[in-house]
């Protein structure tokens, strides 16, 4: 009697084991693709970085991952874009021109840029999505390019051209 | 107009200069004398005074405006890297210039460009097919019925960006001068409810009109659906319906749901069937489907596939067509006959561009053969060299001749885009033959229509053009111009050069800043006085290892406009020339595009351009030759052209 209480231990042990493993024969696919995906874009850490952090990326296809990162970039041109509104009170005159042109440039990127690369992804159209991408990246650049001194917006810059980078390498690969 | 900016613009921009604008920072010209270009060509009935321009002439009467020499060239030579676009890391096989994406420059403007309304409103073009705001893409269903042309287009009532799509409609006595319509199909179905896309007409020999298009569900799959005139006894084709049983074709099994798109006009078999192509892909590997119908309701897929060319990618908007041989006419799309060669163009969603090859075609085979395998779909010809894509053509039975639409999509920023309250044109219609003298490639040429907008002309003849020399030509201000230019090299310059194996190519040449012995030459358009900004034109002839002559044709934008955030790639391709033919090119400029052929339309580049400063009355035309030996000949003819007023007339169904 005294044996069946470490066997069924045992047993527990096995199966538990059993399980666990067969659970996470199921990740590695869908953590392949990632890998697979973000290894074509400029910045892997970053795209990693990304998608990792999103919990629709397990389950996505590259169309999937692609939104994903849309939505990152969505979220960036809005982070710059409150900076902006933050710093344009305060700002010397030289520097509000600039800060408004990046505000046009950002807007572009949210009523223009965003909504056409979601469209284009989910209906099967990815130029469109490139094309968007392409120019978050350009604007980005633009707006940082155009401070005569150092650039107030710099990191948000930066952040927006990085993800824009990667979500164009991700929507190539769709083409 | 606003010329502020241009006394403080120090700004370093990083591009070889041509002749010296207002830039401090280059080698001076000091030692040559202070030169200033002045006006010295009369247009109209007076002879050319002729400019005699000695190297390195100077004076104070100073008739030209001469080029700094090859040393202070050699000064500014560009590092390669601030033009190369950013690689797009380890995805191989891709074209970098595909898309286009600034480098990531460590501050060198400085400066952001302001546009104003001023600048952006110039923009517009006035003879150009545009509908009055936001975003335009691919034509759709272009026809003739009852003395009107129709034309439809791919439009987001919404904005200056793609999104929303509807079919945009309008209608022109002669392709020139539009009226649009109301929108000829809204998403108002369940298998168009994502996009009423791309689609084509056929006219059936009894009049009716079938209109194939894509759709995209409601379920996001791409499907071909059927929609015919209300009522064939109003010429303007006002109101469209869909057959109710829509639709009428979707994907086969072995193709994905979103590789499906963009039926062909269709042309009769010799069983009686229509039979129509629609472009996919499998891989890599860009195909065309082809199905057969007797009603236009029900297909049968025809087995295997019309065509298909490795690592091209998807194959949008496919036309396929026969061109005559003998004649310089366009044919029926199901003409057929001994004298008779066949088209197939695909849009490569790839690169963006439109390809073409010649062939045969095996109706009983349902095989597309090029006639060059080097030169196949995809692969080899362009109907255009720079911006022009999701080109369509159809007959225009009225005047036996094949037309062809393209669209132009804009070469700015969204910003700018959103702005202006508009993106993309057409460019103007084309007529399309095959070039019987090469036997290679079709002739491309705007249709005749457009000469009705030439107004007054002036005429230069066998103007000399020393090398190294620009030449202000005084036709007043220059941004709708209609422009027919010949050139002649001096056999001696030819016959002294050495030979060289030089391969030329535009876009990687660096433009006309780089001098070569016999180019580059031609003409500077939207140009300042000042020539801060230019969009040259040019010619780049190249003696080869047995004594030929190569010769390519380009497009500049590297020096085109001072903002930063515009595309400024140099576009272009090589251009046979035969024996005894010589150099001859046409331009098309209006405002922010400009369409150049060259040789009779052999070879055809459309670009984007946008000045801020040589706008307006101070947009001007200039001839150059940067070459180091060429003396170049030239006489053109140069015409003002008036605006086709298209957006004055509208049609508004009241509801």
């Amino acid at each position: 009697m005294t044996m069946l209480k470490p066997l069924a231990f045992l047993i527990l042990i096995v199966c538990t084991t059993f399980v666990v493993t067969e659970c996470r024969t199921i990740q590695p696919n869908d953590a392949n693709l990632i890998q697979q995906t973000c290894k074509k874009t400029p910045n892997y850490a970053l795209c990693i970085q990304y998608l990792n952090s999103d919990p629709k990326a397990p389950s996505a296809d590259v169309t999937g991952l692609a939104l994903i990162m849309v939505n990152v970039m969505k979220n960036k041109a809005n982070i710059a874009i409150n900076k902006i509104h933050q710093l344009i009170g305060k700002s010397p005159p030289d520097q509000k021109a600039t800060l408004n042109s990046c505000a046009s440039k950002y807007n572009a990127i949210v009523v223009a840029d965003i909504p056409s690369a979601i469209e284009a992804l989910q209906k099967g159209n990815p130029k469109f999505a490139e094309q968007g991408a392409n120019d978050a990246a350009n604007e980005a650049n633009s707006c940082e390019n155009g401070f005569s001194g150092k650039s107030p917006l710099t990191a948000e810059n930066n952040a927006m051209h990085d993800v824009s980078v990667i979500t164009s390498a991700i929507v190539r690969l769709l083409l | 107009m606003d010329r502020t900016n241009n006394s403080n613009h120090d700004v370093p921009f990083s591009y070889v200069s041509l002749p010296i604008g207002p830039h401090e920072d280059e080698a001076p010209v000091e030692s040559r004398g202070k030169w200033k270009a002045r006006p010295v060509v009369f247009c109209g009935l007076l002879v050319l005074v002729s400019l005699v321009a000695f190297n390195g002439y100077k004076g104070s009467n100073g008739n030209i405006t001469t080029l700094t020499s090859n040393e202070d060239l050699k000064q500014k030579t560009i590092p390669s890297h601030k033009w190369k676009p950013v690689s797009r890391g380890v995805s191989a096989g891709v074209s970098e210039k595909s898309n286009r994406l600034f480098t990531k420059s460590n501050n060198i403007g400085g400066m952001l460009f302001p546009w104003n309304n001023t600048m952006l409103a110039w923009q517009r073009t006035a003879f150009h097919f545009q509908p009055e705001e936001n975003w335009m893409n691919d034509p759709n269903g272009p026809l003739y019925y009852k003395g009107w042309y129709h034309f439809f287009y791919q439009y987001n009532p919404n904005g200056a960006f793609w999104g929303d799509i509807v079919w945009g409609h309008a209608v022109s006595r002669d392709l020139i001068h539009w009226i649009h319509l109301p929108l000829a199909m809204v998403a108002d179905e369940w298998y168009d409810q994502n996009g009423v896309w791309t689609g084509s007409a056929t006219i059936l020999p009894n009049g009716d009109i079938i209109m194939l298009y894509t759709g995209a569900t409601d379920a996001l799959v791409q499907v071909q659906n059927l929609a015919y005139p209300a009522d064939l006894s109003d010429p303007l084709l006002i109101d469209w319906i869909k057959y109710p049983k829509n639709p009428v074709l979707v994907p086969p099994p072995e193709i994905e749901v979103y590789d499906f798109r963009d039926p062909t006009t269709a042309w009769l078999t010799s069983q009686g069937k229509w039979r129509i192509s629609i472009g996919s892909k499998m891989n890599k590997t860009g195909i065309a489907l082809v199905y057969d119908t007797k009603d236009f309701k029900t297909f049968e897929r025809i087995e295997g596939i019309l065509h298909a060319v490795p690592k091209t990618g998807m194959w949008e908007c496919v036309d396929f067509f026969p061109v005559s041989t003998k004649l310089d006419i366009g044919l029926d799309t199901s003409a057929r006959g001994d004298d008779v060669k066949y088209v197939m163009k695909v849009s490569l969603d790839d690169d963006r561009h439109d390809y073409y090859a010649l062939g045969t075609y095996d109706e009983n085979g349902v095989d597309f053969v090029p006639d060059d395998t080097n030169k196949d779909v995809g692969t080899g010809l362009r109907y255009d060299y720079g911006v022009f894509y999701a080109s369509k053509t159809f007959y225009d039975q009225s005047k036996e001749r094949r037309v062809l639409w393209s669209w132009i999509g804009e070469s700015d920023s969204e910003d700018a885009d959103v702005a202006k309250g508009w993106a993309s044109l057409m460019g103007i219609p084309r007529t399309i033959v095959f070039d019987k003298k090469t036997g290679s490639n079709l002739l491309q040429w705007p249709v005749e229509e457009v000469e009705r907008l030439r107004m007054k002309r002036c005429k230069f003849h066998n103007e000399k053009v020393m090398p190294g020399s620009v030449v202000l030509l005084n036709i007043g201000s220059a941004s709708q111009l209609d422009i027919e230019a010949e050139f002649n090299i001096d056999k001696k310059d030819i016959e002294k050069i050495k030979q060289t194996n030089e391969e030329y190519n535009c876009e990687t040449s660096g433009g006309a800043a780089n001098r070569g012995a016999l180019g580059p030459f031609g003409l500077l358009v939207l140009a300042d006085e000042g020539l801060s900004e230019y969009t040259p034109i040019y010619f780049y002839v190249v003696k080869g290892s047995n004594g030929n002559l190569k010769t390519s044709f380009c497009s500049d934008q590297s020096r085109s406009s001072l903002a930063t955030d515009v595309d400024k790639s140099i576009f272009g391709s090589t251009v046979p020339v035969l024996e005894g033919e010589k150099l001859s090119l046409r331009i098309l400029v209006d405002h922010s595009i400009v369409e150049s052929f060259a040789q009779g339309g052999r070879t055809c580049v459309t670009s984007r351009v946008y000045p801020t400063t040589a706008i307006y009355e101070n947009a001007q035309l200039f001839l150059f030759n940067n070459a180091t030996e060429a003396t170049v000949t030239a006489s053109l003819n140069v015409w003002h052209m008036n605006s086709a007023f298209i957006n004055d007339k509208q049609v508004k169904l009241k509801s």
